[in-house]
């Protein structure tokens, strides 16, 4: 066995009076690496060993007031920058709204961080080696006496002074405590084989369940994420109906919104004489027939209507739209071209609406008067 | 009675125990085999969390269609639930932090237990909304971060700030609770001589050494935690309060409801911590430790918050009236006659008419009586919240859609199955940790401190 190292020397009272007297005389006597083990916390010791108020207040300020500023940040950048959605008519960012999740912000990481800082940095804990662990003297301090510890490192130590003084004072048991073998030559067991395949275990079990999890468990019923429910799919069959689909034919007669059937089928005379267009000739309405003429008749008639076609040829150029005859043909006449179709340009009616129809008219009627101004347009 | 001279302090703890034998009559069930009636009460504790656990079975598999919630009652046993158990953990956050603040002694025989309660209490709570949702593996949702749906959480929702609330309150109710352990845990270790015992000692305590040095750091971190807690206290249930008066349903929209609210969880909370405390405090033997003189304060308390209560309950009627509001008018006279009139009038005795008997002395200091009418309290506090969710909902602004809410065998497995959940981990925690904090008592035992004679 090699030599034992003196940590320092121990001494035990009864009451808290003359564990307080002790702390006072070593604290006066100039010792700095002093210590008092007490089971609770006694009235009047901190001044009794000369200690400053604790800082870790700073701590909490420091840490709360930098996470609340955090927390408005984040849901600024959130709620008005990242992700903008008008939720109640408030502003995007509603100040009242988040003073509720600040309050909790600032509450939360100030109390983590104020008890993380005083365990981990002020206490050094866990630290389950420190050489009074272990020692008679930490069993009776804990329960119900009242010790005084000298440590070795102190400069004023001197071991025969020290046993003198806590002698005076009164203490009993007094007592060296040493530092352990083990603790001498402690060394980091980060590196040891058993550790590492700890952790390498501990990674696969995680990675294993995450796996499995993520990608197996939350596929099985009932997390079917609402793939399975309880209705027909379109091609699905069905047994309910005689023909076995699951598909429905809509009822003999329905007439889509905006597809009414049309009357004047193969009577261009009769269309032109009583149709009427019924939209108004306004600025929404000619971009509207713009953007369908622009899409559905361009292509052949071509952007100003004159017939030039964009497509080379292979599709006979149809006849220009500023003739004499389509000039004089009446808006009825126009539209019963587009929904009947005419030689061999195809009804668009499965295309464009009436509305969509009757905009392109107006449209075609601006195209006409473009080429054939009035004078009076000019002025 | 003779008469007390209030010049001077009463003791906390009765008849100045040697502090080794506290020690030892502390961690006697630490360190003893359970006994024949522990086990009968876990199987009893048991069966129930079995029946919630079914009850989530069958709520995970089928879906929420099995409770009994329906248009226009779309809040039920669920949410009645989360509120009554988040209660009932607010008495646990109100003797540890906020009476530390007043220097009220009195609280440390009872504030380890109690925290414990506030613990297990916000945990069952929890588990309410997170079912509630309907498809609870999707709860990380309400969580905001940055996800491939490229969406956010809603911060001005008030569902979004009981997310916070709740999860903040339970996670520095645990650090309070543990940093309170800590010496405990030390003490512990040194009395134990088994060897896994004194590793997991070792462990939890960290090492702990009773150093002076090292409690002048934990008693200022002791003050800031409490100052921390005492706001955060207050906040979740005037925030659990806000899902109800921020919608515009006649009966939620009010502004009293977040003092009501918070009163109310006192109230009911102390309900709880006294019913719990009463049993165990026969079972232990910690007469003294726990003395009639602290129960005679609880009592108080409950007075004091179930007036507090009760004078919300007048308020709203008032307010009803004096606002000239049809609809709120309307709801209130309902809750009072309507269909759910049983429920408001078990609600009122329960916890208008039952406290006011503390006027009374003798019954503040009988145990029995106190221990009945805190049964009463938590059934009532449990019915203040269906009426107040359930009636509102039952019948709102449209009397086309107006419905009476019944609730399913599902929801009653749950709520038998929540108390189980609560109950089971109180019953280990008698058996696991210290019920009442070792160094806490310890100061408070009279001549525990300096007398400071020659100051």
């Amino acid at each position: 066995m090699s030599e034992k190292i003196l940590y320092g020397y121990t001494g035990l009272f009864d009451s808290p009076d003359s564990i307080t007297h002790a702390a006072e005389k070593a604290a006066s006597k100039g010792y700095k690496k002093f210590d008092v083990h007490t089971p609770y916390p006694l009235h009047g010791m901190n001044k009794a060993m000369k200690l400053p108020t604790s800082k870790l207040g700073y701590v909490s300020l420091v840490v709360g007031l930098s996470s609340a500023l955090a927390a408005v940040l984040a849901m600024f950048w959130i709620s008005a920058k990242d992700y903008p959605i008008v939720i109640g008519g408030k502003p995007l960012f509603s100040f009242p709204a988040y003073v509720p999740v600040i309050f909790e912000v600032t509450v939360l990481s100030a109390s983590i961080a104020t008890v993380l800082t005083m365990l981990l940095i002020f206490f050094k804990l866990p630290n389950n080696g420190h050489p009074l662990h272990g020692t008679e003297y930490m069993k009776n301090v804990a329960v119900d006496k009242y010790g005084i510890l000298i440590q070795a490192e102190d400069e004023k130590f001197n071991e025969a002074d020290v046993k003198k003084f806590l002698e005076e004072c009164g203490a009993v048991n007094i007592s060296p405590v040493y530092f352990d073998e083990e603790e001498i030559n402690h060394k980091h067991k980060i590196l040891e084989p058993k550790f590492i395949g700890f952790l390498l275990l501990t990674a696969l079990f995680t990675s294993g369940i995450s796996y499995l999890t993520l990608n197996k468990l939350l596929y099985l019923p009932p997390f079917d994420w609402m793939m399975e429910q309880e209705k027909l799919n379109p091609q699905s069959t069905s047994t309910i109906f005689a023909d076995g689909f699951g598909m429905r034919k809509p009822v003999e007669g329905t007439v889509a919104r905006g597809y009414l059937p049309y009357a004047f089928k193969g009577q261009p005379e009769a269309a032109g004489e009583n149709l009427v267009n019924p939209l108004p000739v306004s600025k929404s309405v000619l971009e509207l027939g713009q953007k369908k003429f622009d899409v559905y008749c361009s292509p052949c008639h071509g952007y100003h209507g004159e017939g030039e076609s964009r497509l080379r040829g292979q599709f006979p150029n149809p006849p220009s739209l500023h003739s004499e005859k389509v000039r004089t043909w009446s808006d009825g006449r126009i539209f019963h071209v587009i929904t009947d179709g005419q030689n061999i340009m195809p009804s668009y009616s499965t295309q464009l609406t009436a509305e969509e129809k009757w905009a392109a008219v107006h449209y075609i009627r601006v195209l006409q008067r473009a080429l054939n101004a009035k004078e009076s347009d000019l002025q | 009675m003779s008469v007390v001279d209030y010049t001077k302090e009463l003791s906390v703890i009765e008849g100045k125990p040697p502090l080794r034998s506290l020690d030892d009559l502390i961690s006697k069930p630490l360190e003893t085999k359970p006994d024949k009636k522990f086990y009968i009460a876990l199987s009893i504790t048991l069966s129930m969390l079995g029946l919630f656990v079914i009850g989530l079975g069958l709520t995970f598999w089928y879906g929420i269609g099995m409770w009994g919630n329906n248009n226009p009652v779309g809040w039920a046993f669920d949410i009645v639930n989360f509120v009554f158990w988040v209660g009932i953990g607010h008495a646990g956050t109100l003797i540890s932090a906020i009476l530390f603040l007043f220097r009220q002694k009195w609280r440390t025989g009872i504030a380890r237990f109690a925290e414990g309660m506030t613990i297990f209490a916000v945990m069952t709570a929890m588990l309410f909304p997170l079912i509630h949702v309907g498809r609870p593996w999707l709860d990380g949702w309400l969580l905001p971060y940055p996800n491939q749906h490229g969406i956010w959480t809603n911060f001005t929702s008030p569902l979004l700030w009981d997310v916070f609330a709740v999860s903040t309150y339970f996670t520095v109710s645990l650090i309070f609770w543990y940093v309170g352990l800590i010496p405990d845990f030390a003490v512990l270790r040194e009395r134990t001589s088994g060897k896994v015992k004194k590793l997991t000692y070792s462990i939890f305590s960290l090492g702990w050494r009773f150093s002076n040095r090292h409690w002048n750091h934990y008693e200022m971190v002791y003050l800031i935690l409490a100052g921390f807690a005492t706001p955060l206290v207050l906040s979740v249930h005037t925030i659990v309060s806000f899902d109800f008066a921020v919608s515009i349903m006649p009966g939620w929209h009010t502004t009293i409801f977040p003092p009501y609210f918070v009163a109310g969880a006192v109230f009911s909370g102390f309900a709880m911590v006294q019913n719990v405390l009463l049993i165990i405090r026969k079972i232990f033997n910690y007469e003294h430790i726990i003395t009639v003189d602290t129960l005679d304060k609880m009592n108080k308390i409950m007075l004091v918050t179930g007036s507090m209560v009760g004078y919300a309950y007048a308020m709203e009627f008032f307010i009803a009236w004096y606002s000239g509001v049809e609809a709120e008018q309307f709801t209130f006279v309902n809750r009072a006659f309507g269909p759910y009139a049983w429920a408001y009038w078990i609600m009122v005795s329960c916890n208008v008419i039952s406290p006011q008997l503390f006027w009374i002395k003798k019954i503040r200091r009988s145990v029995p009586v106190m221990f009945v009418i805190a049964v009463f309290v938590n059934v009532g506090m449990w019915f203040e919240r269906f009426v107040i969710v359930v009636s509102s909902l039952s019948r709102d602004y449209l009397p086309s859609s107006w419905a009476y809410y019944k609730p399913t065998y599902v929801d009653f497995m749950i709520l038998i199955g929540s108390f189980g959940f609560f109950f089971t981990f109180i019953l280990l925690f008698t058996k696991a940790l210290p019920v009442v904090s070792l160094a806490e008592v310890k100061a408070v035992v009279d001549g525990a401190q300096p007398s400071h004679k020659d100051h």
